[in-house]
């Protein structure tokens, strides 16, 4: 049976859907990564804005400069250009190295997540550090990464009750995945930590830090390092970026 | 003294709105703005000014307090009809009027519909990202308290006008379109769904509104477990519990739940609007009829300053004038803050 990705939907009026398949895997990521950056470089007469999931593309756009059928068509054409399920990235993409403490009053259900991944709270952190995680989409809340993948073990689910507040920088864990929260946020992920990261600073000429796509490695420091480092972020000393070849 | 709007009082839920600031899906922030846009562009007119940079005081259910300091200022009153009164004396709704330099305007509860415009002339604020709104849920302004000095301009003229306002404080029905799962739905779930008189939960915010209704829920028919997918204003996903929630433009941009349709543009202010408990049925319509109502829309918006006319004193307009106080006596008494 032929797959039935990519898939156009339309959402109402003004936006349509692009989906690469209905799980995520990495290369599902990278391609809706690769054609977001595609859309955008063509620059379609209409189209007001484009947005990633972790496995579509969405497109905002004004129906009164182009109609739906001529779009889907225009959207039919890029996706025929080449297979995007290949693995190629966008460029221009960053590694930042964050410092995180994890566990006790800043990450209170560390033990609790790393139990549920058959492993100690030392063991999880170690593989969490280890692992390059990919921002693989932004969204739910200004400037909220999504990253992935975490190894297999981290299949977790999400709590069924609601963490009240995770503060700014908290990171939160589940289904092989860590969301970093630029804004004190209620959560059903289990709160294993905190960065000292702004992803949003709405007065800033950059105010949002991270694309999609970019790769973060999380170091591990004490809690002294950690409010220093945090301490800094507020004099502009910000996480260490290096850009990606 | 410069020009100001002093906020003596302030009900819970005030906040600066103008359109939104869109163009940010993809960073996680949704365009937020005004819950009712035509209210702004009612204001505006009313104002005699441009609609195309209008920013208004949003008022949730209920106004607050106001005095005009350093100079006479020009108000304009649209949206959901409040009690409303300059130094004692009662003011029809919509309308345009000049606050005294000095005088005290006081604003109630909402004798329908949920959210009130409180316009001036001149009112100024600080932009982020494009835009001067308040986006409660992302941490950008916020909601406006007593002791808050808003800037704006003298009056640049005495108001005094009025217009008819677009029925859209009483629910009713709104008109859908599929969205990227509504083909997950089966078709009896959709036609029980299109025949469901829904009553307006409460509990709505500027990020959604639940859909109340004593049946059954309306989960999928086959569960297929959703990975998050984006959101756009005017989605209807159906939540844990199998109720319908209308997602307003300061939702989430991202969520996990199904989206059973998604709420053509012309109509999303009308499910912003509606009053707790309204009456709200879903209908699905065609692409060309939900362009079509999006042009009327956009075309009506374009023409209210042709419908802008002078509140002039004669019977038909005293007559009119006695209905809305007695209207507002009775509901005053419950949801005036001030009380």
């Amino acid at each position: 049976m032929p797959s039935p990705f990519p898939s156009l939907h339309r959402m109402g009026e003004a936006a349509l859907l692009v989906a690469f398949a209905d799980h995520l895997s990495m290369p599902v990521n990278a391609a809706v990564l690769a054609f977001r950056a595609a859309v955008d470089a063509a620059d379609l007469p209409g189209v007001e804005e484009t947005a990633t999931s972790l496995k579509s593309v969405l497109l905002r756009f004004n129906p009164d400069l182009v109609d739906h059928v001529t779009l889907e068509g225009q959207i039919q054409a890029l996706l025929a250009e080449r297979d995007w399920i290949s693995g190629e990235m966008p460029h221009n993409r960053r590694l930042w190295r964050i410092p995180a403490v994890f566990g006790g009053d800043h990450g209170p259900q560390l033990e609790e997540a790393a139990a549920l991944a058959g492993m100690g709270a030392d063991a999880a952190i170690a593989a969490i550090c280890a692992t390059r995680l990919r921002v693989m989409t932004i969204g739910f809340a200004p400037g909220l990464p999504y990253l992935g993948q975490l190894p297999e073990g981290f299949d977790i689910p999400r709590k069924t009750e609601l963490n009240p507040a995770v503060p700014k920088g908290g990171l939160g864990l589940a289904i092989r995945q860590m969301v970093m929260f630029p804004v004190e946020t209620q959560t059903g992920w289990r709160w294993i930590g905190q960065a000292a990261f702004d992803g949003f600073r709405q007065d800033a000429t950059v105010p949002f830090a991270l694309n999609a796509g970019d790769e973060i490695l999380y170091r591990a420091v004490s809690v002294m390092e950690f409010e220093d480092s945090v301490a800094g972020l507020a004099t502009g000393q910000d996480a260490m970026a290096e850009v990606l070849p | 003294m410069s020009a100001a709007l002093q906020i003596i009082a302030a009900g819970p839920g005030l906040s600066l709105q103008d359109y939104g600031r869109p163009g940010f899906l993809g960073r996680g922030l949704s365009r937020g703005g005004a819950m009712d846009p035509l209210a702004l562009a009612e204001g505006a007119a009313l104002m005699l000014m441009p609609a195309g940079d209008a920013l208004a005081i949003e008022m949730a259910g209920a106004g607050g307090r106001f005095r005009a300091e350093g100079a006479a200022l020009l108000i304009a009153l649209t949206g959901a009809p409040m009690v409303a009164e300059l130094d004692g004396v009662r003011l029809p709704w919509p309308g345009s009027f000049l606050m005294p330099k000095g005088a005290e305007l006081r604003i109630g509860g909402a004798l329908a519909g949920s959210y009130g415009y409180l316009s001036v002339a001149g009112l100024q604020a600080p932009r982020v990202l494009g835009a001067r709104s308040a986006h409660l849920a992302g941490g950008i302004g916020g909601r406006l308290a007593a002791g808050a000095s808003l800037p704006c301009v003298p009056a640049p003229n005495p108001g005094g006008l009025k217009l008819v306002p677009e029925d859209r404080f009483g629910g009713g029905t709104i008109r859908i379109l599929p969205s990227a799962q509504t083909d997950q739905f089966s078709a009896a779930t959709l036609a029980r769904f299109e025949a469901t008189e829904f009553r307006k939960d409460a509990r709505a915010s500027r990020m959604g509104a639940r859909m109340a209704q004593d049946g059954g829920g309306f989960s999928q028919d086959a569960h297929l477990g959703i990975l998050s997918e984006i959101i756009v204003p005017g989605d209807i996903q159906v939540i844990g519990d199998g109720a319908p929630f209308v997602l307003l433009p300061e939702c989430q941009t991202m969520g996990g739940y199904p989206r059973i349709a998604t709420v053509i543009s012309a109509d999303l202010a009308r499910v912003a609007q509606a009053a707790p408990g309204a009456p709200i049925r879903f209908r699905f319509v065609t692409l060309d009829e939900a362009l079509a109502a999006r042009t009327a829309a956009a075309k009506h918006r374009k023409t209210l300053p042709d419908g802008v006319v002078s509140r002039v004193r004669n019977p038909a307009d005293i007559a009119d004038l006695l209905a809305y106080q007695l209207v507002g006596g009775v509901i005053s008494a419950t949801h005036d803050p001030e009380d």
